[in-house]
C-alpha cells in the first residue's frame, strides 16, 4: 500500500568514511583531533624529558623567594627583600599605569589629528597627513628608543638648575622640573589627611589606598549625581510647561563647592620639587623610562586612532548631515545628535583594539628599562631564577587576562550599540 | 511686446570668473583663507613648518660626511660653521651603512643576499602586476627554496629534495583523486611527501646525487646575519607564510566542524592576546625545550616560526572579517551551482573575501615588518641592535640621531610603498560603479 517508501537503508561501508559527505566531516575532524592531540602530547613529553634532564621540574615556589632587585618607578611600596611575586605585582601595576596613561593621551591626540586631517585648511590637513604617515610607517620600538634618547640627551641635568646663573629653569609657574633624570611634577599633599587603608594585609598583593582620595572621589560622584538630578528636573519642567529654568549656576555650584570644601578641610596643598644636593627632592618623580614609553606609545597609537576617527566620520554618508540640516538642526547639534552617535559605532571597535595593541606594545618597556611586568617577571626574575617556562607562562597569562578583559568590554559595548534590525 | 524696455538680441561673451575664484588666488582663498579662523590656522601652520624645517634642514644638509669619529665630526663642524650642535654627522652612516644593511655577513658573499633580493623582486612581479609574463610564476614557485639556499648556503640537494617532496605530493593528489576520492588523495599525498622527506629524499639526493655532484655554496652561520637584511628576511618569510596559514585558520574558524573550529579559535585568541615579545622569549628560551632532547635548531628559524604564527593569527582575523562581509547569497549561490567546498572557496568566496580585506592584509604585513625590530630585544643584530653596537664603539660613542634617522628612513620606504601599493590594488580591483 505504500507507494512511496524510503530507499533501502544502505548498510554502512568503510568507504563511506571517505566518500559520503555525511561521514566525511567526522573523518576529517577525527584525523585533525588525533593530529592535534599527538602534536601537543609530543611537545609536552619532550618538555618533561628536557626539564628532567636539566633537573628543574615545573614548580612555582621561586615566586615566594626574595627578589633582591630594586624597582625605581612604582605605585606601591616595594623593596628588594620582597618576593618575586610582589615584584611581578608591581610590574603588572606599572604595565597598567603606562597603558592607562597612553590610552588617554593617544585618544586625545588621535581624535584631534583625525579631525584636523579632515580640515578644509589644506596646510593643516597636509601637516597631519605627514604626522600620520611618519608614525605609522616606522616601528614603535624605534620611536620608544628615540624618545628615550631625546629625554636623556635633550634635557638639562639637575645641576643646570643650580646657582645664580642657572642655564635651565622650572616650567609651568616654577612647578615642573624637566631634567635628564626624569620629570618632577608637584604632588598633592594633605596636611590634615585621614590616612591610608591597607588592603590584603601582609600578602604579596598588598597595597594601600589613600582615604583622602576615596573621600574626594565619593564627593565628586555625589555632586555629579545631584547635578544630573537638577538637569532631569529641568527637563521635566520644560516638558510640562515649555519653560526651562536656568540651572547652570546651580549645577556649577553643586559640582565645585563640596569638593572645594572637602579639599580645604583636608588641608590640600601641592608639594613642589626643589633642588637639594645633586638632585630634585619633593614632588612626584616620573622616570625618563616612563615618560619616553608613554610619549612614544601615545604618539604612535594616536596616528592609528586618527585614521580610525577620520574613517568613522567619512563613513557617515552626506545624506545624514543634509537630512539633519533640512530638519532645521544647527551644525553643532547635527554633530552631536546625528553624526557622532553613528560615527562612534564605527569608531569604537577598532579604537578598543588599538587600546589592546597599545597595552601589548607597552611590553617594549624592556628596551628602555621601565619595569613593567615584562621587565620584572619576564626579565630580571626570569634571569635570576632561570625558570623560563614558569615565568613565560605566567607572563602570557597576565597579558591574556588583560587582553581578554579589554575584548570582553569591547564585545559588551558592541552588543549594546548594535543596530537592532528586524 | 512693446512694454518690454530691453530685449537682448545677442549672447554676451563669456567672462572670466572673478580673480578670487580661480587660479592661484582662488585656490589660496578656498583652501587657506576661507574665513578668519582658517587664516589663523594657516599662519600657525606656516610658523610651525618654518620652525621645524629651520631646525631640521640645516641639520641634514649642513653636515659632515667625511670623518673617522664623532669627535672629529664635531671638530670639523666647529671649524666650518662655528658650533658643533645642529649639524648631522653622516660620516657614521658612510662608515657603517654596509654593516647596517648586511650585519656581519661575510663581505665577499654579499652577492648572495643581493641576488636573493633581486630574485625576490622578480618573483613578486607577476603577483603584484598582471601585465608581467605568467611564466615567471615558475620562479615564484621555486623561490622559497632558492632563498634559504642563497642565504645560508650549504648543499643544494637538501633544498631540491624538499622541493621534490612538494612536487610528489601534488602529483599524488593530481593522479589519485580519480581513484580514491579527494580526501583520500590528500591523505595519501601527505603520507607520500613525509616518507619522501624523511627517508627517500635524503638517501637519494643528499647522499646519492650529492656525493657525485656536490653543488654547494659556502655556508654562513646565523650569528653573522644582521642589519636590514635580517629584518627583510624575517619579514618576507613571515609575510609569505602567514597569508596561507591565516586563510586556513580563518576558514577553520568559520567552518561547521566543531573540533577544527575550537582549535582555530583558541589558537587565534591565544596568539592575539599576548605581545609578540613574549612569543620571541619563547623562541629564544623555550622552543628548544619543546623539541626532542638534543635538538638545537637555528635561532633565526625559531624567530621566524614565532613571528609567522603571530602574523597568521592577525591575518586570520582580517580574512574572517572579509568572509563575514560577504553576503550569504554568495555562499548559497556557489552551493546551488553544485560546487564542492574547495571549489566554491577557490572560485567564488576567496577572491571576493580577499579583495575586501586587502587594506587589512597589507596593514598586517606592514605591522609584521615593523615588528621585526623586536628581535633586537632577544639579541639578534637587526638595525636597532646594530645601532647599539655602533654606539658602544669608542669612535661613535654618543651618536643617536643619524643612526635613528637612517633606520627610520629604511623602514619608512618599505612600509610606505607597501601601503601605496595596496591603495593602487584597491583602485584596480574596484568593480562597483561608484
Amino acid at each position: 500500500m505504500a507507494t512511496l517508501t524510503d530507499p533501502d537503508k544502505e548498510s554502512f561501508k568503510l568507504s563511506m568514511l571517505l566518500y559520503d559527505t555525511r561521514y566525511r566531516s567526522m573523518t576529517i575532524q577525527v584525523i585533525a583531533l588525533i593530529g592535534f592531540v599527538s602534536i601537543v602530547f609530543w611537545l609536552i613529553s619532550n618538555t618533561i624529558t628536557n626539564l628532567n634532564n636539566l633537573g628543574k621540574p615545573v614548580e612555582f615556589g621561586f615566586l615566594f623567594e626574595s627578589s633582591s632587585y630594586d624597582i625605581n618607578q612604582r605605585l606601591v611600596e616595594y623593596n628588594s627583600r620582597d618576593s618575586h611575586l610582589r615584584a611581578s605585582f608591581v610590574g603588572v601595576l606599572n604595565t597598567l599605569v603606562v597603558a592607562f596613561l597612553g590610552c588617554i593621551t593617544a585618544t586625545i591626540i588621535g581624535v584631534f589629528v583625525g579631525v584636523a586631517r579632515l580640515s578644509k585648511n589644506w596646510l593643516v590637513a597636509r601637516i597631519m597627513t605627514v604626522y600620520v604617515e611618519a608614525f605609522r610607517n616606522v616601528p614603535v620600538l624605534l620611536w620608544i628608543v628615540l624618545a628615550m634618547a631625546i629625554l636623556i640627551e635633550g634635557l638639562p641635568a639637575p645641576k643646570a638648575f643650580r646657582g645664580e646663573n642657572a642655564t635651565a629653569s622650572l616650567e609651568v609657574f616654577d612647578s615642573v622640573a624637566l631634567t635628564n633624570r626624569g620629570v618632577y611634577v608637584p604632588e598633592p599633599l594633605f596636611s590634615n589627611g585621614i590616612g591610608d587603608v591597607a588592603l590584603f594585609g601582609q600578602s604579596s598583593l598588598r597595597f594601600s589606598v589613600s582615604l583622602d582620595l576615596i573621600l574626594i572621589v565619593a564627593v565628586l560622584i555625589a555632586s555629579f549625581s545631584v547635578s544630573g538630578w537638577i538637569k532631569r528636573r529641568a527637563n521635566r519642567i520644560q516638558d510640562s510647561t515649555g519653560d526651562r529654568p536656568t540651572t547652570w549656576h546651580l549645577r556649577l555650584g553643586v559640582t565645585i563647592l563640596p569638593v572645594a570644601l572637602v579639599l580645604w578641610m583636608l588641608g590640600f596643598h601641592l608639594g613642589y620639587p626643589e633642588l637639594k644636593g645633586f638632585n630634585f627632592k619633593g614632588g612626584t618623580h616620573l622616570r625618563n623610562s616612563l615618560i619616553a614609553l608613554w610619549l612614544a606609545l601615545s604618539l604612535y597609537t594616536a596616528a592609528f586612532i586618527a585614521e580610525i576617527v577620520r574613517g568613522g566620520i567619512l563613513a557617515i554618508s552626506r545624506g545624514q548631515t543634509e537630512a539633519a540640516a533640512s530638519l532645521g538642526l544647527r551644525p553643532n547639534r547635527i554633530m552631536n545628535l546625528v553624526v557622532l552617535p553613528q560615527a562612534l559605532r564605527v569608531i569604537i571597535p577598532p579604537l578598543i583594539s588599538n587600546y589592546l595593541n597599545l597595552t601589548k606594545n607597552s611590553s617594549l618597556a624592556i628596551a628602555v628599562g621601565y619595569m613593567d611586568v615584562t621587565g620584572t617577571l619576564g626579565g630580571i626574575t626570569l634571569n635570576q631564577t632561570g625558570r623560563e617556562l614558569e615565568c613565560i607562562l605566567l607572563l602570557m597569562l597576565v597579558y591574556l587576562t588583560i587582553s581578554l578583559s579589554i575584548s570582553g568590554v569591547m564585545n559588551w559595548y558592541n552588543n549594546s550599540v548594535k543596530l537592532v534590525e528586524r | 511686446m512693446s512694454d518690454q524696455a530691453f530685449v537682448r538680441s545677442e549672447i554676451i561673451e563669456e567672462q572670466t570668473p572673478p580673480l578670487t575664484a580661480f587660479g592661484l588666488v582662488g585656490w589660496l582663498k578656498s583652501n587657506l583663507f576661507s574665513n578668519w579662523f582658517n587664516a589663523i590656522l594657516t599662519f600657525i601652520s606656516l610658523y610651525f613648518i618654518w620652525y621645524v624645517l629651520s631646525g631640521v634642514l640645516p641639520w641634514i644638509f649642513l653636515s659632515v660626511w667625511n670623518a673617522g669619529s664623532l669627535s672629529e665630526c664635531r671638530e670639523i663642524a666647529t671649524a666650518t660653521w662655528g658650533d658643533s650642535h645642529g649639524h648631522a654627522c653622516w660620516a657614521v652612516i658612510k662608515d657603517r651603512w654596509i654593516q647596517l644593511l648586511f650585519g656581519f655577513y661575510p663581505s665577499e658573499l654579499y652577492w648572495r643576499p643581493i641576488l636573493a633580493f633581486v630574485l625576490l623582486l622578480i618573483s613578486l612581479a607577476p603577483v603584484l602586476y598582471t601585465s608581467v609574463p605568467k611564466k615567471i610564476f615558475y620562479l615564484t614557485a621555486v623561490y622559497p627554496f632558492i632563498l634559504p639556499w642563497l642565504m645560508w648556503g650549504g648543499s643544494v640537494w637538501a633544498y631540491v629534495s624538499a622541493l621534490l617532496g612538494f612536487v610528489l605530493g601534488y602529483a599524488i593528489v593530481r593522479y589519485t583523486s580519480e581513484i580514491v576520492g579527494q580526501l583520500g588523495a590528500v591523505i595519501l599525498s601527505v603520507i607520500g611527501a613525509i616518507v619522501w622527506w624523511l627517508y627517500i629524499g635524503p638517501l637519494l639526493l643528499s647522499q646519492g646525487v650529492g656525493a657525485i655532484l656536490p653543488l654547494a655554496l659556502e655556508p654562513v652561520i646565523s650569528r653573522d646575519f644582521g642589519g636590514f637584511m635580517l629584518a627583510l628576511l624575517i619579514g618576507v618569510v613571515a609575510i609569505g607564510c602567514s597569508l596561507p596559514i591565516g586563510i586556513v585558520l580563518a576558514l577553520g574558524r568559520q567552518s561547521d566542524l566543531l573540533i577544527l573550529k575550537t582549535i582555530s579559535v583558541w589558537f587565534i585568541e591565544f596568539i592575539r592576546g599576548v605581545p609578540l615579545i613574549t612569543l620571541l622569549f619563547v623562541a629564544s628560551t623555550l622552543l628548544n625545550i619543546f623539541m626532542p632532547p638534543g635538538t638545537n635548531f637555528d635561532i633565526i628559524l625559531r624567530v621566524m616560526i614565532m613571528v609567522t604564527l603571530f602574523a597568521s593569527a592577525y591575518m586570520a582575523e582580517v580574512i574572517r572579517g572579509g568572509l563575514a562581509a560577504l553576503p550569504r547569497g554568495q555562499f548559497e549561490g556557489a552551493d546551488s551551482l553544485g560546487l564542492n567546498y574547495w571549489q566554491s572557496q577557490r572560485l567564488i568566496i576567496m577572491p571576493q573575501a580577499l579583495k575586501i580585506s586587502i587594506p587589512g592584509i597589507v596593514s598586517t604585513f606592514i605591522g609584521v615588518f615593523k615588528d621585526t625590530t623586536l628581535v633586537s630585544i632577544i639579541g639578534l643584530m637587526d638595525p636597532l641592535g646594530l645601532s647599539q653596537g655602533i654606539r658602544a664603539n669608542a669612535e661613535w660613542n654618543g651618536i643617536y640621531w643619524e643612526l635613528f634617522a637612517f633606520i627610520a628612513f629604511l623602514f619608512f620606504i618599505v612600509c610606505f610603498s607597501m601601503s601605496r601599493y595596496s591603495m593602487y590594488l584597491e583602485r584596480k580591483l574596484q568593480t562597483d560603479n561608484r
